[in-house]
């Protein structure tokens, strides 16, 4: 018998739950884009595990278009952040509330 | 002969250890706490993991917890026999990613502690707190609902291993995957190969150090220029 599903959905959601407080918690803008980072791998895992509880591949699929999805994003928005760096050297979310360029 | 029942021992060890009861009927017993040992190393990596890079201060620490997290995913995706996936996630994310997040911390050299005392919003740490512990009630209230998950008729591009064999085929879901990949998802993945250009194009339009020429420039940074003596034609934003 293997490990029944719930567990792994467990993990995830106990995954998923401290990458959203780190989210809110957390003001160094590199840390937050980790948490979310941990969100995404935590439903990566719940996709991976309903994938082998239908007994369908489609959520393995989803799961390589999230990583493609993903590694888009980090690239974008680590190039937003060094783009906002270059004007003002500080690491808080709270530093750039003004948008203005 | 000692020696051939050592031999005979040695083999019979292996074949324990090493197929772990694939080949086996003696270690069927080995079967489920192998299976359960490997799921919990893995939750128990990354929960370690998830908390460091939500609790330490230094951005490098945290980026370094985030690689524990990830490998434990990776952990928990070979236990659910999507080896590809397992792979991809230790090349895509601890490979790349993850490199591209210290790069960026090393490069900005922000990899100094974030001030504890500078609270500009002094709720934001128990309300924070609050909320995640909303949304973790919110999905366990949601997953209690009463209802089947799995109605409606989900898409069969293949089907995964028979819960019945231990190892569910012996390349894993690989050659299934490529399959729905290259047939039934085939736009979607070839919209990511665009997608990947977008980002690499953006980031490079991002990340790009602006050189403008003197007509680019607005009416008060000409004057601006002009009053300074400056005769340089290109202004570095």
């Amino acid at each position: 018998m293997r490990v029944p599903a719930e567990w792994y959905l467990v993990v995830a959601l106990m995954l998923f739950v401290i990458g959203a407080t780190g989210l809110l918690i957390r003001r160094n803008i590199l840390v937050m884009f980790m948490c979310v980072e941990l969100m995404l791998n935590a439903v990566n895992l719940t996709f991976v595990t309903f994938s082998r509880t239908l007994n369908d591949i489609s959520g393995q699929a989803t799961v390589f278009f999230v990583l493609v999805v993903a590694a888009a994003e980090v690239v974008v928005g680590l190039g937003i952040i060094v783009a906002i760096f270059r004007r003002r050297a500080e690491a808080t979310a709270d530093d750039v509330h003004i948008l203005k360029g | 002969m000692r020696g051939a029942d050592l031999v005979a021992a040695l083999h019979v060890a292996f074949r324990l250890v090493a197929y772990n009861g694939v080949n086996s009927p003696h270690s069927e017993h080995l079967q489920a706490p192998a299976d359960w040992a490997v799921f919990l190393v893995g939750g128990a990596f990354i929960l370690a993991g998830a908390l460091g890079v939500v609790t330490l201060r230094n951005p490098v620490h945290c980026a370094l917890f985030l690689v524990i997290t990830l490998f434990g995913v990776a952990i928990e995706l070979i236990d659910l026999n999507a080896d590809f996936l397992a792979a991809v996630q230790i090349i895509v994310y601890a490979g790349a990613i993850v490199i591209l997040f210290l790069f960026v911390i090393m490069f900005l050299g922000v990899d100094r502690k974030e001030p504890v005392a500078a609270e500009r919003f002094p709720l934001q740490r128990p309300l924070a707190l609050l909320l995640g512990l909303g949304v973790f009630i919110l999905i366990l209230v949601l997953t209690a609902v009463p209802g089947n998950w799995t109605t409606g008729a989900h898409s069969l591009s293949g089907s995964l291993g028979s819960p019945a064999s231990p190892t569910g085929g012996a390349q894993g879901d690989v050659a299934r995957l490529g399959q729905a990949i290259y047939t039934r998802y085939l736009l979607p993945f070839e919209m990511t190969s665009a997608l990947l250009v977008i980002a690499i194009v953006a980031a490079v339009v991002l990340a790009r150090t602006r050189h403008r020429v003197a007509g680019e420039l607005s009416s008060e940074e000409q004057a601006a220029i002009r009053q300074a003596g400056g005769a340089s034609a290109e202004v570095t934003r």
